[in-house]
């Protein structure tokens, strides 16, 4: 059966976890946007935005950028010689071998998401980093939403080549006059044998947005791919649970998830990686926080499939409000023996004891608790290059400040 | 004349008929304590006698409710403020078991008690502070009390004290959970902090330290010592002596001969 008539068939297959979208509440219909040399000539009002998600509107200290508003692909510019981007239908007219690469971590009739995806498909990027090669700084990809009530439904297929390191920023973002929208968004990863993809992902979308992004990777022998994710600002609902599958002996991964639910956000975010590769190893961690009527199931999920594999899983919750709430669901599934798999969770509210400490020490109630939001969602970033460390960092301060 | 009358009442920390309840018991019942500015006492007593429960109280900790009494500080009836504000005015504290905050580095601990905001990231001031003690620059970078041995609690909690050099502080057992090294250490930290090393006269800071064997005497010269036992403090006095009659014939001989 052809991935076309896979998709007619899960048209309307329900998702596994989060609530179930109404497809037809949104329009598959944008205009087209003309492209453009550079996005500092976006108007002033997206530019704003760009930064609130890791986006630098220069493209100063970024190898190449790829923008895309609704549906119109306005750039893709690689400054890089060992990095390709372009839009998804272009690199497929590019590239034969790219339709082997199609749906093969993500399968298409996953739900009626990936079939949607796949039936009416709304362009998306295709980053690639030739073999041995390494570009310090990171490409950006920004996926923007300027037509309310629309559906954009991306594709996009990352390929890191054997021994090449390639670190991505994405944002995704909306215009301020949008509130509601659904965005769908399939990335396929292909990490081959002893590359490494660092993958920094931040969200910043509107109140009455829904989001599905439905995500596969692939990781080959020595492989290392490294996942940040940050949600910090309200929307309607957002589901989430990317597979990640250690296939190559030795290969990595690992998932971060800082996500705060405020106003009446309800967030199922999870990870669940396969430990399929002699030696393979993972960790996953998140950082919830629910305020206001907030809630969030965080998920997490490691399948050990052969010897010598190791996974580790931590999720820790704050409630901060009482008609918010949090669920942690770890779950640990060993196929074989002489495996490690363990996890960590606790959820609950800001500890009293800790507030009153930093109260001792000259604060108010109020600053102390949040110093210890603050830093509860001040987590280490491991395994990216230092300035990308950094910068991360400081984008995951800006948004939560902007939250708090 | 009325500012001299007043100035000669003033007592820096001054309890009086206080009693509390924790969670709905009776752990301090009638207590008196006075501490005058410039001066120092220990605070001596068995396990479970309130001696812990007393300076929580003092401190403003909402798990202690105070039932009866007042508590004065610098003539201020702090009786029913929040613990901030207690700070604010000048009341501090080593803690015994200070609770880990994770993300909060004891960096951003000292930069908060050298009165600076809690959202700036802290600065040579405390490096240099962390230098003049001989602490490593990385222990800055710790999240607090995360992980910390007894001794690192001990100079952590001292280190912030430094840094917010408050007029009156309350020290829970710095001597326990210590080795030798590192308990002269802290003395010497408490006495300078607590003006011990100038002369009476010129001592402004004042300090209440729970000990329970008196090791930290040792280390910083204290001008009076009180045994508290069943939530009063049951006797007063030269610290010397006090501790000599409780190492030779316990607390509650010691008590019982004081009050004949």
């Amino acid at each position: 059966m052809s991935e076309l008539e896979k998709a007619k068939k899960a048209k309307s297959k329900p998702a596994a976890f989060g609530t179930d979208v109404d497809l037809e509440k949104y329009s598959l219909d944008a205009d087209d946007h003309s492209t453009l040399s550079s996005m500092d000539e976006l108007p002033e009002e997206i530019q704003e935005v760009l930064p609130m998600c890791g986006v630098n509107p220069t493209g100063k200290s970024r190898s190449g950028s790829f923008f895309q508003l609704d549906h119109s692909v306005m750039l893709s510019d690689s400054t890089s010689k060992t990095i390709e981007l372009m839009s998804m239908p272009d690199a497929l007219e590019k590239h034969n071998f790219l339709k082997g690469y199609v749906w093969n971590a993500v399968p298409v009739d996953t739900d009626k998401y990936t079939a949607r995806t796949e039936l009416n498909q709304t362009n998306g990027y295709f980053i690639r980093s030739i073999p041995g090669s390494k570009e310090t700084f990171p490409l950006q990809a920004c996926l923007f939403i300027g037509k309310q009530g629309l559906s954009q439904n991306v594709h996009n297929i990352i390929i890191a080549e054997e021994d090449s390191e390639l670190n991505i920023i994405t944002g995704c973002s909306v215009s301020h006059n949008v509130t509601s929208a659904l965005h769908l968004g399939v990335s396929e990863f292909y990490v081959k044998k002893n590359a490494k993809v660092t993958f920094t992902m931040v969200h910043n979308w509107a109140k009455d947005m829904e989001i599905r992004p439905r995500t596969g990777i692939i990781v080959e022998d020595g492989g290392t791919f490294i996942s940040n994710y940050v949600c910090m600002e309200p929307l309607k609902s957002l589901q989430q649970n990317p597979k990640a599958y250690c296939t190559g002996e030795n290969s990595r991964v690992t998932f971060q998830s800082i996500l705060y639910a405020s106003e009446k956000s309800k967030m199922d975010v999870g990870s669940t990686v396969f430990l399929k590769g002699k030696g393979s190893k993972t960790e996953i961690m998140s950082r919830a926080i629910s305020t206001g009527e907030g809630e969030i199931i965080a998920r997490g999920h490691l399948v050990g499939e052969s010897p010598d594999v190791k996974g580790h899983l931590e999720c820790r919750g704050l409630i901060l409000s009482d008609s918010s709430g949090i669920h942690a669901i770890p779950e640990l599934e060993a196929r074989t023996q002489n495996l490690e798999l363990s996890h960590e969770a606790a959820v609950g509210k800001i500890a009293e004891e800790e507030v009153l400490y930093l109260m001792s020490r000259g604060l108010s109630e109020d600053e102390a608790t949040s110093m210890i939001v603050r830093g509860f969602l001040n987590v280490d970033i491991s395994g990216l290059p230092e300035e990308l460390a950094k910068e991360t960092k400081k984008m995951i301060k800006m948004s939560m400040e902007k939250a708090l | 004349m009325f500012t001299f009358l007043i100035d000669e009442e003033l007592k820096l920390l001054q309890i009086e008929d206080l009693s509390v309840d924790i969670e709905g018991r009776r752990i301090i019942e009638g207590l008196r304590l006075i501490v005058e500015e410039g001066e120092s006492h220990v605070l001596l007593g068995p396990n479970g006698s309130g001696k812990s429960s007393l300076l929580m109280t003092i401190l403003g900790y909402p798990k202690y409710k105070v039932k009866t009494g007042t508590i004065l500080f610098k003539g201020v009836d702090i009786t029913d403020l929040p613990t901030t504000d207690r700070v604010k005015l000048g009341v501090g504290i080593l803690f015994q078991h200070p609770p880990a905050v994770r993300g909060v580095r004891l960096g951003d601990m000292i930069n908060v008690a050298l009165g600076n905001k809690s959202e700036e990231i802290y600065t040579l001031e405390v490096t240099e502070l962390a230098e003049e003690l001989k602490f490593n620059s990385d222990f800055l970078e710790r999240d607090v009390n995360l992980g910390f041995s007894g001794g690192e609690v001990k100079r952590s909690e001292i280190m912030q004290l430094v840094a917010q050099n408050p007029d009156f502080i309350m020290f829970d057992e710095p001597d326990s959970g210590v080795d030798v090294e590192n308990v002269e250490l802290i003395g010497g930290v408490m006495s300078e902090l607590l003006d011990r090393d100038k002369r009476p006269s010129a001592r402004k800071k004042s300090g209440l330290i729970i000990t329970h064997l008196g090791f930290i005497m040792n280390f910083v010269k204290v001008d009076r010592a009180h045994v508290m036992l069943g939530g009063k403090i049951a006797c007063s006095g030269d610290p010397k002596e006090i501790m000599s009659e409780i190492m030779s014939d316990g607390y509650e001989r010691c008590v019982r001969s004081c009050q004949n």
